[in-house]
């Protein structure tokens, strides 16, 4: 966990409202885990105040990738930056998806929704190099919204998509898409990342099936290395639910440790 | 080299600077990023006697420069932090300072004298004055009387020395700090946040889900300075300077006004080497200026201008 504030932004890639950062920041980059992520300082003056948290996408040696979209003040200013800014940062942070070698020569069925494909990217790749049968589904609105499409394929991962408006791939929710290829591909383990309602609905899914998933959840943090108690959810852990912080205890939780807030009317 | 320790008679820090309860978790939280030696010290989270939950999320919102904050004081409580954190805080050459919570006057009282019997404490930190805890009626900050009863018990209880954080929520705290001065509190410290709150107009509803919370950070730095210099030209008691401090210059004027020390919260939040590159700043001034001892530009401004 350290601080950089000369983290170089290498390339940077753009699709609509969606970007890719691949930021050169080699201590980070090294240490970094799957389902980590990283704080990075959006504004040089005081608005917005906090620094924002983003999943590590990929690592390759020294350089390590954050996939965001925008959605807000903060995210706004950061896709203004360009390639060769430098960007202060933090990481990594958090505890990421646990990996052990019993995934060998078993199989793994990963979920993203919209942006939440973020850290599924990273954690792919860890998983096909410790020799686990990977398939990714990748889910979103509209075709516009699944622009690591490209990517995926040229690097020959096996990806299922789907779309809510059906204009590519399955026609539905990704989480629909999931229970289908939940018994086609009989998984050994499960990873998620994506909006409440959808990892909610993994979460049901696989609570009768008896297969652990692994959720990465996301929220709003004030600090995002356990100072503030600002990021907390309701974790269930033995028999107490308790207000748990997200970036020191997670993101990543098993599915039947994560107590979900009641609907919003 | 300019002598940077402050003597507040019933403890001495090695500089001015010291991280605010709250914003600095339990203290271990920074140590990946900065030698905690280095501080002044350290007031830890607050401490209720059991184990607290605090409020449900979202407890943060954000405005321009500033931060609202409605955590609701969730902590370990005191069985956990004498058994799991003080042992690796002890180790640490610094003043450690513990910020006391409480539901009731004798929740209070209890606290200080769990910690009481331990080494490794150099005082408390009393917080009367937190605007999230939501109980009609007890926030002793908002009267002279209450907060004079709660300090007076305070000092009871405790062998350590009681510093007194104040609200600024209050019509006039002048009247507050001489209530805890006159109670017999060591130190005064202030300010807490401001009562404030964000609306989500999407959602046509309150942003945090405690409808309330306090706000901190720059935007609230020249209230809490005012605040400080009226305190501090009244009490004879010590005066520690919180509010919004994120840079030397922040700290500088606070010293000024009268404070013999800061407190720095939010800025640790978004940097957290916040503190030591603001001692860095205090001692290039100083350097700058001459100054061979950080103690003599204290109150400077105030005994220019009052007299």
């Amino acid at each position: 966990m350290v601080k950089d504030s000369r983290a170089l932004i290498v390339r940077k890639q753009t699709w609509d409202n969606y970007f890719l950062f691949t930021i050169e920041s080699s201590e980070i980059a090294q240490e970094a885990q799957p389902g980590q992520f990283i704080m990075v300082r959006v504004s040089e003056n005081y608005h917005p105040l906090l620094r924002r948290p983003f999943s590590i996408h990929s690592r390759y040696k020294n350089l390590l990738e954050i996939f965001f979209q925008v959605s807000g003040l903060g995210t706004a200013l950061l896709a203004k930056k360009k390639q060769s800014d430098r960007l202060d940062i933090l990481g990594p942070l958090g505890k990421g998806f646990h990996l052990d070698n019993n995934l060998k020569d078993k199989s793994s069925l990963l979920v993203g929704g919209g942006r939440g494909i973020a850290p599924l990217y990273f954690l792919a790749q860890e998983l096909q190099s410790l020799g686990t049968k990977t398939k990714i589904l990748y889910g979103g609105k509209s075709l516009v919204d699944l622009p690591l499409r490209e990517k995926f394929e040229n690097d020959g991962l096996d990806v299922a998509y789907s779309t809510d408006d059906g204009s590519f791939g399955f026609k539905g929710l990704v989480s629909s898409l999931f229970e289908k290829e939940l018994y086609r591909f009989a998984p050994a383990s499960i990873f998620a990342c994506g909006p409440e309602a959808m990892m909610k609905k993994i979460a049901l899914i696989v609570e009768s099936e008896k297969i652990p998933a692994q959720l990465s959840l996301e929220s709003q943090m004030g600090c995002g290395f356990g100072a503030c108690w600002g990021c907390v959810k309701k974790i269930k852990r033995g028999n107490q639910e308790s207000w748990t912080k997200i970036c020191e205890e997670g993101p990543v939780f098993l599915s039947g440790e994560v107590v979900w807030p009641e609907e919003e009317k | 080299m300019t002598d940077l320790s402050v003597d507040l008679g019933f403890l001495k820090f090695k500089n001015p600077v010291l991280a605010a309860s709250g914003t600095f978790g339990y203290g271990l939280e920074f140590i990946p990023f900065i030698d905690l030696e280095k501080l002044g010290g350290i007031v830890v989270k607050g401490l209720y006697f059991s184990p607290r939950e605090g409020n449900p999320p979202p407890r943060l919102a954000e405005s321009p420069s500033g931060l609202i904050n409605a955590i609701g004081l969730q902590g370990v409580g005191v069985q956990k932090f004498v058994q799991e954190i003080l042992p690796r805080l002890k180790k640490i050459k610094t003043a450690v300072i513990v910020n006391v919570c409480g539901e009731s006057e004798e929740e209070y009282a209890q606290v200080m004298d769990f910690l009481s019997q331990e080494q490794g404490i150099f005082g408390f930190e009393l917080n009367i004055s937190c605007p999230n805890v939501k109980k009609n009626g007890l926030c002793p900050a908002l009267s002279p009387e209450s907060t004079y009863a709660v300090v007076k018990l305070a000092k009871s209880s405790s062998r350590l020395p009681v510093i007194t954080k104040l609200s600024p929520n209050v019509t006039d705290i002048v009247e507050i700090a001489l209530a805890a001065q006159e109670a017999g509190s060591d130190g005064i410290s202030l300010v807490n946040t401001f009562l404030a709150m964000a609306i989500d107009v999407e959602k046509g509803r309150p942003t945090l889900a405690n409808i309330f919370g306090g706000l901190s950070g720059p935007a609230i730095k020249p209230i809490a300075l005012r605040m400080v210099f009226q305190v501090a030209s009244a009490v004879k008691i010590p005066v520690i300077g919180i509010g919004g401090i994120f840079s030397g210059n922040d700290a500088l004027e606070f010293l000024m006004a009268g404070a013999k020390a800061v407190e720095v919260g939010t800025a640790n939040l978004i940097e957290p080497e916040a503190t030591i590159k603001i001692i860095q700043e205090i001692e290039g001034y100083c350097q700058r200026k001459g100054i061979e001892k950080i103690e003599g530009i204290i109150g400077t401004a105030r005994t220019s201008t009052s007299r």
